[in-house]
């Protein structure tokens, strides 16, 4: 990744127009506040139309449908900053592969047919898989295993290929591809979020993987400094902390619900049964067994990105919320 | 309520009996960095690591009555590949060279063990091991730890030592060479150890292999006791040993892996003529 070593540039002056898909998501609507006032933004979300504040023009669409070339025509678009992503309890793996993996195929189609210079892929740890023999801490260069561990998570796996030939066939997108572990904070609906957001929360006995933790507002940090910043490349974004899954699920004031972990298809058995879909699905179950460890120095030192949070401030958002609740 | 604090105050009592100011003492000189809840990238944690070596500590002292030799060899700091013969069906020679080194009053170091690929998998076992530093021997771990300046311990025969039988007892077997090119690319000092007395822990008659295969485990031996005998145990740390620099061929390597080959086995003999009593 040679383009990865390249001497740290100014920060640029000029005025873009940005492209931020998923905007309704709460780290989309983070980027956007940032951006705000410096550049023009674009908002484009294919589940609401996003309320946004004065000369934010924002579109319901769906990126794989004919709609969305319509948004390039209208707009001079620079830079497209791409968080937009169907989660797998949201919809079926049909819709999802044809919005996460079409999608993105789309989307940078029409970011070359509309000379868009700049490209941010927000993707996440999951493509590396969660396998007993995963090593640590994981570089950028490790394969992508998630395919192998489960169907659910082939999108994801296919999403980061798509980008990957279209990085080299289209240098002058100057993608860039993100890859954070777990991102937590107020307002983030992953399954992570949803499932330390709830009072009991199932365990795997005999298992507590080490677990990265991000919070949402460093991530938002991570993705204005890699847009402005303007390194094309792939990127693990990670602090170097770490904590079991055991560990974590008690700092969050949740209670733990203990279920057998062994023959492997128990756990997974036993989600499914009990409509577990959102916060502690199937095909996530291996990410509560074994360790994906990122290694993000790449991303620290090429732009010099430092978390403000430590785990017990993203840990301690979970506490509040939960003293809140009980308090009514 | 009662019960509850007496149980408290009975672990307490019990962890300070294993966790002795000595070893406090040893862990707190050990450099080793750490994130806010005390665990690194591969599962190390400093309080069970106090604990286990309190406890190991014990079975190292009184029951294999091991004695260290040769422990100033042993850089203080920096990268460090330690490399010994493998032997007594279980890995206690492994956790014996941990504790020698963890304890050396030269200066302590934590060593990490590769640990065998299933370890992982087995309910606890797999967090246990990673918390005492233990980690599966894979290339691209063993090659971001010697990055880090961590002391890692490899035995190149793997299965292959372990699990031999008692008459091919102290006869080296053949040794894999990727430690090798990973000290050559990495720039890493080897320590040869001897380790004299884990053969007669577990002499082993022969192995049962359909039922290791039923088990999926690497080897079943046939033993006339289950259980690990209280043989006295040698450790012999040798001078470190640089090679290279890499990268090397397969040839080059394997000349070179003759060369700590050689080193061990004098330094086993050493050990065999200073034993008085195996028991």
């Amino acid at each position: 990744m040679a383009s990865n070593k390249k001497k740290e540039q100014v920060v640029p002056a000029e005025r873009k127009t940005v492209l931020i898909t998923g905007a309704a998501g709460s780290l989309a609507q983070r980027v956007i506040a940032k951006l705000q006032g410096r550049h023009d933004v674009i908002a484009v979300d294919f589940r609401q139309k996003v309320d946004t504040d004065a000369g934010i023009p924002s579109y319901l669409v769906e990126l794989h449908k004919r709609g969305f070339e319509d948004v390039f025509a209208a707009h001079k678009i620079d830079a497209v900053i791409h968080i937009g992503r169907i989660f797998a309890h949201e919809k079926t793996r049909m819709q999802r592969y044809n919005s996460n993996v079409l999608g993105t195929k789309r989307l940078l189609d029409l970011s070359h047919k509309y000379g868009v210079k700049q490209v941010l892929i927000h993707s996440t740890y999951f493509v590396y898989g969660a396998s007993a023999y995963n090593p640590a801490p994981i570089d950028e260069d490790a394969p992508l295993k998630a395919a192998e561990v489960t169907q659910d998570l082939i999108d994801s796996v296919e999403l980061e290929s798509l980008a990957n030939i279209y990085m080299w066939k289209y240098p002058d997108l100057n993608m860039t591809i993100l890859r954070p572990c777990n991102v937590l904070g107020p307002g983030v609906r992953n399954s992570m979020s949803l499932l330390l957001s709830r009072s009991i929360v199932p365990v795997l006995i005999g298992f507590s993987p080490l677990m990265q933790f991000v919070h949402v507002d460093d991530m938002t940090e991570a993705v204005i400094l890699a847009f402005e910043k303007n390194h094309p490349g792939i990127y693990n974004v990670a602090p170097e902390d770490y904590v079991p899954y055991q560990e974590a699920v008690g700092q969050c004031g949740c209670h733990r619900l203990p279920i057998p972990s062994i023959p492997p298809m128990l756990p997974r058995a036993i989600s499914g049964a009990l409509n577990w879909n959102a916060f502690f699905p199937p095909y996530l179950i291996n990410y509560f067994k074994y360790p994906v460890i990122l290694d993000g120095r790449l991303f620290r030192q090429t732009f010099g990105w430092k978390p403000k949070r430590n785990l017990n401030d993203i840990f301690s958002y979970f506490r509040k919320k939960k003293l809140a609740a009980s308090m009514g | 309520m009662k019960l509850g604090k007496l149980d408290i105050d009975l672990y307490e009592r019990a962890l300070g009996h294993l966790v002795t100011p000595e070893i406090d003492a040893l862990v707190e000189r050990i450099p080793k960095p750490t994130g806010s809840f005390g665990y690194d990238p591969w599962g190390y944690n400093e309080d069970t690591f106090k604990i286990a070596l309190g406890v190991v500590k014990l079975i190292y002292d009184r029951y294999f009555h091991v004695t260290a030799y040769g422990l100033e060899n042993v850089p203080q700091s920096g990268r460090l590949m330690v490399i010994p013969n493998h032997s007594g069906q279980l890995p206690i020679d492994g956790f014996l060279v941990g504790v020698g080194l963890a304890t050396n009053p030269h200066g302590p170091r934590l060593a990490r063990a590769m640990i065998e690929r299933f370890f992982p998998t087995i309910p606890w076992i797999g967090n246990f091991l990673n918390a005492i530093g233990g980690v599966i021997g894979d290339p691209v771990n063993c090659g971001k730890m010697l990055e880090m300046d961590e002391a890692i311990i490899v035995f190149p025969e793997g299965v292959r030592g372990s699990g031999k039988p008692f008459r091919d007892r102290y006869k080296l077997q053949r040794f894999g060479n990727g430690f090798m090119h990973l000290a050559v690319n990495h720039n890493t000092p080897i320590i040869p150890v001897g380790v004299v007395g884990c053969e007669e822990t577990m002499p082993a008659l022969g192995n049962i292999k359909p039922l290791a295969k039923l088990l999926g485990i690497p080897y079943f031996p046939v033993l006339p006791v289950y259980f690990p005998l209280p043989a006295r145990v040698s450790l012999h740390f040798g001078k470190p040993l640089q090679f290279g620099p890499g990268p090397f061929t397969e040839v080059q390597a394997t000349e070179c892996v003759e060369t700590v080959k050689d080193e061990i086995r004098r330094l086993i003999d050493v050990g065999l003529k200073q034993r008085k009593s195996i028991f």
